[in-house]
């Protein structure tokens, strides 16, 4: 079955037509949209556009209508491209729609590309301090000239202030230009900087010089923000502090981690959440320990030293992290100890992009370390599932006695996405699993740790500490019987790695089920999705829906796959799988674990690195469909 | 010892410590270690050493990595909670349960293979985090399971059992603790348990990392002329800085004391470590002389041991990290959990 992979650049129509035209305004056709478009800031690494690109998203938030911004930002501290995506939509489509609408072109390393991005009708702002000549624009894009480093060093004498508020002059310019309230922006600055007068004085003034810059000197566009009541209670923000608060809600206490990008914001996060809730207010003193290890090694081993002695742990990394710590995530499966691992993925193999988002270590997760293994893995859709999530990998841990895997990526994780609120329900207990105490021990229980006593093939442990003299065993990596004494026969190995399938069995009993989405009408054909693709992918199926290409879908939430995907797949004739990686690691793993027939899955593949789009979606699959409906219906002619 | 199976019953007036345990109590399962491996008599000496402190057994914690000094906690301490981990990284594994239970103690055991190779930054970290635990090299300078390969503490210019010359430069594990921050550093030699009782007394009653390396020589590949870790070698060339007695602090005694003949060093816990001098030069509260000391004795071929540095006061990572006193995995949603109110809070916050 041939992989479909419509190049990244292939246009198509958008989410909401009617509200995305292209008229003519005099010479220039320009796109004329409410509420309804794509604009993209292009930047230099490091030039404190960050925070300034970041406000004005919120602004738009803040009246009402949704949006969904992206980072893509090299892997350098500064000087390299950088640039901040911020899809504007009423229609609450939250994943990238593809092509940009407007440019905030301020890279000269990158104006070309920046410039060959937008659409036909698109907008072009840029810095015109500068003079160009007129072979850097296009004819059907209409050019948005403001001399921001001019305005800039006239107002201020610190070369920094002249880079920053470069940044704030042109947001109030945009603010004007596009029908953003410039008082919702001074709001955001005062609770940004409550208590620094002095910072909020000078923000708010630059925001000013763009305004009024704007308000005399250019013409309004066809891209325009109009208040709105869409957003609703959902909230804006970004899965790695997420994940990080789920920890601290699933009652994690011990945190070791190593820097790596995209995963190192869970680890800062969870520090500062901890700090917030967990230090007793009399004495000071810190319900948690947090290590930053010396590498993934260590960290793994932390985690996993404190899941023997019966403390949640944690760790957040990323593709290479995982490389490294799989040694230890065999023992821990072997050995039965609760481990919960955050992995936001990037680009790989090995440095690959390290900046950049794929979903590619689904395989190296599953299976990760040497012998048979298999892990659990959850797949989060956004932040508010990374959230759920994350307080459930620390339950499913305890009560499963494995390694579970928290498989986000640095789309939902790096980037904030509007999404409903946390929710926690007060009278929920955490899920301890078998941990024998010292009064059953005391009572006579039998206790022998590997022994599959109730059938579901996770057996019983004990804490260290617990009783005098019942209860304690050896922990090790190498084979046993199920009183934990070191074995080397067969059949003692053989009861092992059998009950740890069961156990594996129980797991997809226990973890999240996938979520249906069925078509409106009835089809053969379906989808398979996970993770950050949802939001594109839902918005394909309208799209797609609208071609007349009906799809139920089926979103994954974990592996192992509980018995609703079998059925899934079993009542359509053909299946989409859609995934961020080259060699279709989702379909790989489907195809192995369900022995199910390849040629009825169809990949349908992403991994240049950005986060997959709508676009990609309807045209890869909408493709393909028409074309196996054409090549049928020729079928059918030519047996007549 | 090591293949005569253990006699279930014992002799029912055998002595019993103050917490009601015989020295039996404190033994594990029969070692599978080659007859006469100075890694038993570490592991006689932790029977010692844990009997004459009164522990309960099962309050104690025992971590290894891979090798034979990490298959030893097996043969000590059969009614403790053991983890024989991965190859060189037990100090990660054991940091990681000290800080979900503050309340047990903690005895890594680890080879030299172990931890001067693949486990060296490990060994390296959990010395300067400060993490409160007795962590015994059993050093043979060779790799005994897989028959005889040199280790990384092997001597430069000692041969191996087949005649082959180190050309390497040690790792001398006791250099690197006493820099990297570790507050309690000693040297001991397997063949001198009168020597290693005390100093593993004192290791076990210490409030931070506490490391002791303990030249152990290696029957089987590394005990032949050429090894500078055989029996002879470390008889002949040892040097006893100090001699220590531990005393508990409920226990205190004076006796037997000559002036600028013995020093008591009490610790935080009120326990007192005896040094007697038999160096009247040495000093072992100052780590740079320690180590300075150390060196120059290398340099003339001798293998110093004793108590080469205590700082009494010493304080460890859960101070470092202020964690509550409860231990970390006796905490409940009631303790962990901010709750629903506070959530809507942070929901309100993120609009």
């Amino acid at each position: 079955m041939s992989a479909v992979r419509p190049p990244e650049g292939a246009k198509a129509p958008s989410g909401n037509s009617e509200a995305h035209e292209v008229t003519s305004a005099g010479a220039i056709p320009q796109i004329e949209a409410v509420n309804d478009f794509v604009i993209k800031f292009a930047n230099v690494n490091g030039s404190g556009s960050a925070s300034a690109n970041e406000l004005f998203a919120k602004a738009i938030l803040r009246m009402g209508v949704p949006v969904s911004p992206r980072n893509i930002f090299p892997s350098n501290i500064q000087g390299l491209p950088t640039w901040y995506e911020v899809r504007v939509t009423e229609e609450g489509h939250l994943g990238r729609r593809g092509g940009t609408d407007m440019m905030v072109a301020m890279n000269p390393q990158t104006w070309d590309a920046d410039l060959a991005e937008l659409e036909p009708g698109g907008y072009l702002f840029y810095d015109s301090t500068r003079p160009l000549p007129p072979s850097k624009f296009r004819s059907d894009v209409r050019v948005i000239g403001m001399p921001l480093t001019e305005i800039c060093n006239a107002v201020y004498q610190d070369p920094r202030q002249r880079q920053l508020f470069k940044n704030i002059v042109y947001v109030g310019a945009l603010a004007i230009l596009l029908g953003i309230e410039p008082e919702v922006v001074e709001k955001l600055f005062g609770e940004q900087y409550k208590g620094k007068e002095k910072l909020l004085a000078s923000n708010v003034q630059a925001l000013h010089l763009g305004c009024d810059f704007a308000r005399e000197n250019l013409e309004p566009l066809g891209l325009r923000v109009q208040r709105a009541d869409r957003v609703g209670h959902r909230i804006f923000v970004d899965g790695n502090s997420a994940a990080a608060l789920g920890c601290v809600y699933g009652g994690a206490t011990v945190a070791a981690w190593y820097p790596i990008t995209p995963s190192s914001s869970v680890a800062e996060a969870f520090q500062k959440y901890c700090t917030k809730f967990r230090v007793d207010p009399a004495t000071g003193q810190q319900r948690f320990a947090i290590v930053q290890a010396e590498d993934e090694l260590a960290s793994i081993g932390v985690v996993v030293g404190a899941g023997w002695n019966g403390a949640r742990a944690f760790t957040a990394t990323s593709g290479p992290g995982i490389s490294l710590m799989t040694e230890f995530i065999g023992l821990a499966y072997f050995a039965e100890i609760p481990v919960t691992i955050i992995n936001v993925q990037r680009g790989g193999p090995s440095t690959g992009m390290p900046t950049r988002t794929q979903q590619a270590d689904i395989l190296s997760c599953a299976y990760a370390s040497h012998g048979d293994t298999k892990h659990v893995l959850l797949f989060p859709e956004d932040p508010h599932e990374c959230f759920e999530h994350a307080a459930a990998a620390l339950d499913l841990a305890d009560r499963l006695q494995t390694p579970v895997f928290l498989m986000t990526d640095l789309d939902i994780g790096m980037n904030q996405r509007l999404c409903a609120p946390f929710a926690w329900d007060d009278s929920k207990a955490y899920d301890r699993g078998k941990v024998m105490s010292a009064e059953e021990l005391e009572a006579g229980r039998d206790f022998g740790r590997y022994k599959d006593v109730d059938g579901d093939g996770i057996p019983w442990r004990t804490l260290p500490g617990t009783h005098p003299t019942k209860g304690s065993y050896f922990t090790r990596g190498t084979t046993r019987d199920a009183y934990a004494r070191y074995s080397e026969r067969g059949p003692d190995y053989i009861y092992n790695m059998e009950r740890l399938l069961k156990k594996f069995a129980t797991a997809a009993t226990l973890v999240p089920q996938p979520v249906l989405r069925p078509a409106a009408e009835k089809t053969e054909l379906g989808v398979i999705y996970f993770g950050s693709t949802s939001p594109a992918m839902h918005e394909a199926l309208q799209a797609l829906e609208a071609r007349g290409i009906h799809l139920d879908a089926l979103r994954l939430r974990a592996f192992p796959f509980p018995d609703s995907v079998v059925q899934f797949l079993a009542q359509h004739s053909q299946v989409f799988v859609v995934e961020q990686n080259r060699d279709a690691q989702m379909r790989n793993l489907l195809v192995n674990e369900l022995d199910i027939d390849p040629a009825r899955l169809v990949r349908v593949l992403h991994f240049d690195g950005t986060p997959i789009t709508a676009r990609f979606i309807v045209q890869a699959i909408g493709t393909h469909v028409e074309k196996t409906q054409a090549s049928g219906a020729a079928g059918t002619k030519e047996s007549a | 010892m090591t293949y005569i199976a253990k006699p279930r019953l014992h002799h029912p007036t055998l002595a019993t410590n103050k917490v009601g345990y015989t020295r039996r109590d404190y033994e594990g399962k029969i070692s599978t270690l080659c007859a006469g491996c100075g890694h038993d008599s570490i592991s006689a000496a932790i029977i010692e050493a844990c009997w004459e402190l009164d522990i309960e057994p099962h309050r104690v914690a025992k971590l290894s990595g891979i090798g034979c000094s990490s298959k030893t906690p097996d043969y000590f301490l059969g009614a403790s909670h053991g983890f024989n981990t991965v190859h060189g990284r037990m100090p990660s594994v054991l940091t990681g349960a000290n800080l979900a239970n503050r309340d047990l103690l903690y005895l890594g055991v680890s080879g030299d293979g172990d931890s001067a190779s693949i486990g060296l930054g490990q060994f390296a970290h959990a010395m300067r985090r400060g993490v409160r635990m007795a962590y015994i090299v059993e050093n043979n300078g060779v790799y005994g399971l897989t028959k005889g390969q040199f280790s990384a503490t092997a001597d430069q210019g000692s041969r191996s059992k087949k005649g082959v010359v180190n050309t390497d430069s040690p790792v001398d594990l006791v250099a690197m603790a006493l820099q990297l921050g570790a507050s309690y550093v000693g040297r001991g030699f397997s063949g001198n348990k009168a020597q290693l009782v005390p100093l593993i007394k004192g290791a076990i009653s210490h409030s931070g990392a506490a490391f002791i390396d303990v030249i152990s020589p290696c029957v089987a590949f590394n005990n032949h002329p050429g090894s500078t870790k055989s029996y002879d070698y470390v008889r002949e060339h040892n040097e006893a800085v100090s001699r220590i007695d531990f005393i508990s602090g409920r226990d205190e005694i004076t006796v037997d004391m000559g002036p600028g003949e013995v020093v008591d060093v009490r610790q935080h816990d009120g326990t007192l470590l005896r040094l007697r001098s038999l160096h009247p030069d040495y000093n072992p509260g100052d780590r740079y002389a320690a180590m300075a000391y150390m060196q120059r004795h290398q340099e003339m071929g001798e293998v110093v041991t004793g108590l080469l540095y205590v700082d009494p006061l010493a304080t460890d990572l859960h101070t470092a990290l202020n964690t509550c006193d409860r231990p970390l995995n006796a905490l409940g949603p009631a303790e962990l959990c901010p709750g629903a109110q506070a959530l809507e809070r942070l929901n309100a916050s993120l609009r």
